[in-house]
């Protein structure tokens, strides 16, 4: 029941709070940290509003003792932009009306670019499977899919313009 | 927010330090691994601990081992998405855990977690207000079962997907525990009783879930579930045969996952098909008789008649998938 000063790594960047060891991931990035970009839904592990990447995989923040991640790269929807440069999937999210209340979308949008990390020209099967833990009560999903595999395009063209450019391997982040 | 209630977190380096912790901490203190379970368990009041000895930074526990007689050992905090994404472990195995729960939850729960997994009931898997207001029950602070009130047995569902597979696989467990270590079969590691469901001692960790090797065995899972994520299961079947060359079943194991406060296995049906070879008619009497020892109670998603029906239906559908 003790209080420890905790350093987590969110973002990239490495910040600091004093939290009770029995606190969740989402409690401390809400309330200690203010970013409430991580939403919390059901609380429970039910729904994935709260999903946020641990050393790149999808976790879910309500079930996860900010302890256990200590000196773990944590990645929230606050992190995914680049300044003044919205992450592809966020652009495509817009464009394409997959966010309507938007409380599904921090969720949806870190589940999805875990899996363009993992596998950047995934087929619509497969964003299905890395997307079923993150419940949307307002698209019906369809909308999602669809700026997933947008962005998972322009994510490639844009590889495959730099590398005709003879840039680096991504511009596009 | 719903929040946990506090506890002391107790973090060992190795399995020694977690059993003298556990033992230290007394009744009331658990261990938790991915905590996908306890954790949801805490929140809604179910169960209450004073200390949790935390076995995510234990040494040597977590990882998919070829043992040197030719089986595999996977150690109790190996997570999920591991185990379904590894080409060490049977099949049907690695199938199993890929259908649990949600991406997030297989890359955070366990697999000693998944074999101890509380059992559930609808009655119980409830927040604390809606069972303040509806009456608690015995498996938590009452004093009947909402389900069976005519008797003082509790029948929450043993939901948990590895358990039944890990039977049909012959696969044992080794726990560790104040009194030394041993290794059992997993079927001896539950009881038919919703409360008292793991016959784990005092104190008692699970380190390793160890697998024969296949050795031409054949075996599958399929899991019956309302959608086709993030639920548990409402139905369970893991079965697997020998065959001998002609054709004929040398030996069977059927077992039923979600339909008791363990997994049930289906001696009756298992007895039919040996010696057989494994043809639709055979088949079918078999999967009649692997009906005939599960009792599914109504308190599930779905409700018991259907899901007593359709256990011949889907034991057909796994022998078929072997013959
Ligand atoms: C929304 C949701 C859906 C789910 N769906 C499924 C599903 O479809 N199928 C399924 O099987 N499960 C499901 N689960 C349950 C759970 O996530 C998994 O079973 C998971 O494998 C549990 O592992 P864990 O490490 O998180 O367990 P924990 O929560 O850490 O522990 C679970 C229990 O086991 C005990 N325990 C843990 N490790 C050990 C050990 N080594 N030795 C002794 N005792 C131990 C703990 O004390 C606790 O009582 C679901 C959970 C949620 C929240
Ligand atoms: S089966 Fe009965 S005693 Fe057990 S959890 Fe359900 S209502 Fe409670
Ligand atoms: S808030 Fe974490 S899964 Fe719903
Ligand atoms: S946009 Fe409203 S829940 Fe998904």
């Amino acid at each position: 029941m003790s209080r420890r000063l905790l350093v987590l790594r969110v973002n990239g960047l490495a910040r600091e709070a004093a939290v009770d060891e029995h606190h969740t991931l989402l409690e401390v990035l809400r309330e200690d940290l203010h970013l409430t970009g991580t939403k919390h839904g059901c609380e429970l592990g039910e729904c994935g509003a709260c999903t946020v990447l641990v050393d790149g995989e999808p976790w879910l923040a309500c079930l996860t003792l900010a302890v256990d991640v200590e000196g773990c790269e944590i990645t929230t929807v606050e992190g995914l932009a680049a300044p003044g440069r919205p992450d592809p999937l966020q652009s495509a999210f817009a464009e394409l009306g997959a966010a309507q209340c938007g409380y599904c979308s921090p969720g949806m949008l870190v589940s999805a670019r875990a899996l363009l990390d993992a596998n950047p020209s995934p087929t619509r099967d497969e964003v299905r499977h890395a997307l079923a833990g993150n419940l949307c009560r307002c698209t019906g999903y369809e909308a999602i899919l669809d700026a997933v595999l947008l962005a998972a395009d322009r994510d490639g063209s844009a590889r495959a313009a730099a590398h005709v450019a003879g840039g680096g391997d991504r511009g596009d982040r | 927010m719903m929040r946990l209630p506090p506890f002391a977190r107790l973090a060992p380096r190795t399995l020694a330090e977690a059993v003298e912790m556990l033992a230290d901490q007394g009744p009331g203190a658990a261990v938790v691994a991915g905590g996908t379970d306890l954790y949801p368990n805490m929140k809604r009041r179910q169960v209450e601990h004073h200390a949790l000895v935390d076995l995510r930074a234990v040494e040597g526990m977590r990882g998919i081992r070829e043992e040197p007689g030719g089986g595999i050992s996977i150690g109790a905090t190996t997570r999920l998405s591991h185990l379904a994404g590894s080409s060490a472990v049977p099949r049907a195995l690695a199938h199993a855990a890929s259908v649990i729960a949600s991406p997030q939850i297989r890359n955070m729960g366990t697999v000693g977690g998944n074999l101890c997994l509380d059992t559930r009931c609808s009655w119980y898997n409830e927040p604390e207000d809606w069972r303040t207001a509806v009456g608690f029950c015995l498996k938590a602070a009452g004093d009947v079962c909402r389900v069976a009130p005519a008797k003082s047995h509790c029948w929450a569902v043993a939901s948990s997907d590895l358990p039944p597979v890990a039977i049909a696989l012959g696969a044992s467990v080794r726990a560790v525990g104040p009194g030394g270590e041993r290794t059992f079969p997993v079927a001896d590691l539950y009881r038919d009783d919703g409360i008292d469901h793991l016959a784990l001692l005092p104190g008692e960790i699970v380190a390793e879930l160890l697998v024969p090797p296949v050795d031409g065995l054949r075996v599958t899972y399929r899991k019956i579930r309302r959608r086709g994520s993030i639920d548990f299961p409402e139905l369970g079947v893991a079965a697997s045969v020998r065959l001998a060359p002609e054709g004929i079943c040398e030996a069977a194991t059927i077992v039923l996952g979600s339909v008791a406060s363990a997994p049930v296995r289906c001696r009756e049906a298992e007895d039919l098909l040996a010696g057989r070879p494994l043809t639709p008619e055979v088949i079918e009497e078999a999967a009649a008789a692997a009906a005939h020892p599960a009792k599914p109670q109504d308190n599930t998603d779905l409700s018991h008649v259907y899901r007593k029906w359709v256990i011949p239906i889907h034991v057909s559908r796994a022998l078929q998938s072997l013959s």
